[in-house]
């Protein structure tokens, strides 16, 4: 049970208004919520509700079934089981209740001042913290009641102790979180002490996490002190569940119902407070997301009237080697409905060509380009249309979401992919040389030897200059621009028939970008694979690309030639895009018209 | 990575030596009676001072600290108060029994962990909401309420396993593998489910990465990117999460031992802390530090192997 620390970071104060309404909202925080209350509600009401003295022997009434006076039957000594349970729920409570406060006395303030000013008390502090973790905690808690005695609250106090690296950590890290924010700098150099500061600005982003961490270990606490009276080990003239255990364990040959009562009561008040926790960590993160959602619907009542919509396979399809036919791409929401993300897209690429589609961040091109390998994440739905592969196709709406097996046939083969990111996109636990030789191994079927020659050849022919060694190397010991050289390797290893290339130069230095998109169109034309080059950037653009498809919105705003577009967009949005992107400088293509002869 | 073992191991020698001195002199506290405490109620007064001279109880506290101390760095923890029994003996005794049960444990919740922990993050649906609550349901169960069902059930309803003892392999594998049972399985069930539950975080953290896409793109097939490049990824927090679960099930079986009535080192622990038996105490305490400094070690020295960005 770990509490999220993400939710440390976001503590406002609306959300602290309508916590409670929502924990309410939500039935398992309301159950849970209850029952604890309940527990609570018993133990202290215990002497008006119990009927009988718990402690109270009757040796004419031993181990009764339930039924009658005593509702749950009574124990090897006579007395009313029912009546140590409501008791028990004492001693359980003000164990919680003592680990709780020992751990938060010790870790929070300890973790505020170790993530606000770290060094050398930061360093002993977790130290510490690291060594308690690493602690049977039953063990020491053993060795501790030989020296203290059997008193269970002297036990829970020590293992409040050995449990507050917990509040501790979580501490640590959300203040470290916010400590270089703004809003605290501002407090900071307004003057505000550093202990006003903690207490104002710092203490308040901890608060929520800290509740649902408190209500975790309770239950740990809970656990662990049941543990403790089940072996015997805490003051057997207690009146608690753990002792009660301990007796219904003796008898179970006799009557296995004494261990029951109290087995159910520990399980679901432990069960209750991490459920409760649960909860309200939920309730804290529904918060956040409330704006965005009350965003998200008017999107999605929208985006309804036209999910899953059948479209006629594209006519000509056969005729070019890629058609995307009113191609709409969405995510379901909570509430039922589709978010879209790609609407209604048409365009075709042909044997040979370079389609450049390019558009902001958010325009949905890297997600018309992933719907052509069909690498959606597994929850993005394909509510119309169909891509179609040489007239066969991949993908269509009618199936919802994309067949993987349907893919395999293509991937890696006929269709490659470029990614944007080069360091992320190489799995930093193998050699690039493995990287590059399982897909020729998997998709030519040719040896490992084979393989590696070739791929010792397309290292060279992306213009690495040591191949044997980078071929060895693991994907951090190369630089970023290699890495996409690598990539870009990989992608051609196949000879595939079409290149996604999504912003395959976005992430790399000036001077390392052009030498790739050098690389890219020499690539293109020798192998004369057919390209969609997916940018935001009109240069790139502008020097490979033949065709071009402006995306806003998740609509095409406009398609053509390139040349007409950049020289005479239609539409304003180009217009817009254009002269932003290219501010202050005319397109080279225009005036040179050398990077497109054909 | 000779210094990185050095360093380790230094620090393990550190924390060794102050939760040694910490417990020693807690032990302190517990000594007033253990004379009487061997000796019976009704021993004489005088019998009890040359008893308590015999164990060296008049000197003062630092004087007999040093003494284990010296001792303890050779090997050397002493004789039982109670028994005379050689400790190290007696843990030697008892190890196998712990050992096996734990060993055993925490392999068996590591495959199942994994499997579960993966099908929930790759599948989704029904079993992942299936894994989120066993894992709620293991955390509310302790581990000595789960080994009391089965005991219930098992054997004393169905009659099919022994409730309480322990065979000796040498003795008998069928009946040794048959003692095992149940308090292996009260262990496993009671770590199993929050133990996937990590893991299925760990994995899902891997899946979302962008390498893992472009595998997919490269044509490689689904099952080989699952376990071979997302587990090898996924790998060091799990190794991590079992390292923890493995101290944690130390602690249980301290109670499973006792349910089960199995002569391992918990069950040793129960007696010698309750007796006041402070040089067992402290064998047990030094044990169990060192037990969990090797395991640390040990998945840091994995997790480095693993990572080819600190393999050397």
């Amino acid at each position: 049970m770990s509490t999220s620390t993400a939710a440390a970071t976001h503590g406002s104060a609306i959300v602290r208004k309508s916590l409670f309404k929502r924990l309410v909202a939500n039935p398992m925080g309301a159950t849970t919520g209850v029952f604890l209350l309940l527990v609570v509600i018993i133990a202290f009401i215990a002497p008006l509700i119990a009927g009988f003295d718990p402690a109270a022997t009757d040796t004419n009434n031993l181990m009764t079934a339930p039924g009658g006076a005593h509702l749950l039957g009574t124990d090897s000594a006579g007395r009313d089981v029912l009546a140590r349970i409501f008791f028990g729920a004492q001693t359980t409570l003000i164990s919680a209740v003592l680990v709780v406060v020992t751990s938060i006395a010790i870790g929070v303030p300890t973790g505020l001042v170790a993530g606000y000013y770290g060094g050398k008390f930061d360093g002993i502090a977790s130290w510490i913290a690291n060594m308690l973790m690493s602690l049977p905690s039953i063990i020491v808690l053993l060795a501790v009641r030989a020296a203290l005695g059997p008193s269970i609250f002297v036990s829970m106090v020590v293992f409040g102790i050995l449990i507050a690296p917990g509040f501790y950590r979580l501490t640590r890290t959300a203040v470290m979180s916010v400590r270089n924010e703004l809003y605290v700098d501002a407090a900071k150099v307004s003057g505000l002490s550093d202990v006003r500061i903690i207490a104002k600005h710092i203490f308040t982003v901890v608060r929520a996490p800290i509740v649902i961490q408190a209500a975790m270990i309770s239950g740990i606490a809970i656990s662990i002190q049941s543990g403790l009276e089940f072996l015997g080990l805490g003051d057997s003239s207690m009146i608690s569940w753990g002792v009660m255990l301990n007796e219904g364990f003796r008898n179970i040959f006799v009557n296995p119902l004494l261990v029951l009562w109290p087995g159910i009561v520990i399980s679901l008040t432990i069960g209750s407070f991490a459920l409760f926790g649960n909860a309200m960590r939920d309730a804290l993160e529904d918060s956040q997301k409330i704006s965005a959602k009350n965003k998200k619907r008017s999107d999605a009542s929208a985006a309804a009237s036209f999910a899953v919509a059948e479209t006629e396979v594209p006519a000509d399809a056969d005729k070019h080697l890629l058609t995307v036919g009113h191609l709409s791409v969405g995510y379901p929401q909570g509430d039922g409905s589709l978010k879209k993300v790609v609407s209604d897209v048409s365009f075709f690429v042909d044997k040979g060509e370079v389609l450049g589609i390019v558009g902001e961040s958010g325009s949905g091109k890297s997600q018309t380009a992933f719907s052509i390998l069909g690498l959606l994440p597994s929850n993005a739905k394909i509510a119309s249309g169909h891509i179609l592969f040489e007239g066969s196709e991949l993908v269509s709406a009618t199936e919802g979401a994309i067949s993987q097996q349907a893919m395999t046939q293509f991937r890696g083969k006929r269709i490659a992919y470029i990614p944007q990111e080069p360091m992320s996109n190489l799995d930093p636990s193998f050699t690039i040389g493995y990287q590059l030789v399982r897909p020729m191994t998997e998709v030519l079927g040719i040896s490992k030897k084979e393989a590696k020659a070739r791929a010792i050849g397309l290292l060279e022919t992306v213009g690495i200059n040591n191949p044997e060694r980078v071929f060895k190397s693991y994907p951090h010991e190369v630089s970023g621009g290699m890495a996409q050289r690598v990539l870009i390797a990989g992608a051609v290893s196949c000879e595939p028939d079409l290149l996604i290339a999504d912003e395959p130069t976005t992430a790399l230095d000036v001077t390392v970008q052009a030498e790739v998109l050098d690389l890219l169109r020499d690539l293109q034309k020798r192998l004369g694979m057919g390209m969609v080059l997916v940018t935001h950037n009109f240069g790139v653009v502008a020097d490979l690309a033949d065709r071009v498809v402006v995306m806003q919105y998740g609509r095409v705003v406009e398609t053509g030639d390139v040349r007409s577009i950049l020289r005479n967009p239609q539409e304003e949005y180009t217009q817009v895009l254009l002269s932003s992107m290219l501010e202050g400088k005319t397109p080279m293509t225009m005036l040179t018209g050398n990077a497109k002869e054909q | 990575m000779f210094a990185f073992i050095a360093r380790r191991l230094g620090s393990g020698a550190l924390l060794l030596l102050v939760i040694s001195t910490i417990a020693y002199f807690l032990m302190f506290f517990s000594t007033s009676n253990v004379a009487m405490n061997i000796l019976g109620e009704d021993a004489s007064p005088e019998a009890i001072i040359a008893k308590q001279q015999e164990l060296g109880l008049d000197k003062p506290i630092l004087e007999r600290f040093w003494g284990w101390l010296t001792h303890a760095v050779t090997g050397d923890f002493g004789t039982s108060w109670f028994t005379n029994e050689e400790i190290i003996k007696t843990i030697f005794n008892r190890l196998p029994v712990t050992m096996t049960l734990v060993i055993g444990a925490i392999l068996i919740a590591a495959v199942l962990a994994t499997v579960l922990g993966m099908t929930a993050a790759v599948k989704g649906g029904a079993i992942d909401r299936l894994v989120q609550f066993l894992a709620v349901a293991g955390f509310a169960v302790p581990n000595f309420v789960v080994a009391i069902f089965l005991v219930t059930l098992f054997a004393i309803n169905f009659a099919l396993l022994p409730a309480t003892g322990w065979v000796p392999i040498q003795d008998d594998p069928a009946q040794w593998f048959l003692s095992l049972i149940l308090p292996t399985s009260a262990l496993v069930i009671s770590t199993v489910a929050s133990a996937a539950q990590q893991i299925r975080s760990a994995i899902k953290a891997v899946l979302e990465k962008d390498w893992v896409r472009t595998l997919r793109s490269r044509g490689i097939p689904q099952r080989e990117i699952l376990f071979k490049h997302v587990l090898r990824s996924a790998a060091p927090s799990g190794l991590t999460v079992l390292s923890l679960q493995f101290v944690g099930m130390l602690g249980g079986a301290v109670i499973i031992e006792s349910i089960f009535a199995l002569p391992g080192i918990g069950q040793l622990a129960v007696e010698s802390t309750s007796k006041g038996d402070t040089p067992v105490v402290m064998g047990v305490v030094v044990y169990t530090v060192v037990i969990v400094i090797v395991v640390n070690l040990v998945v840091d020295l994995v997790n480095g192997w693993l990572n080819p960005k600190v393999r050397v």
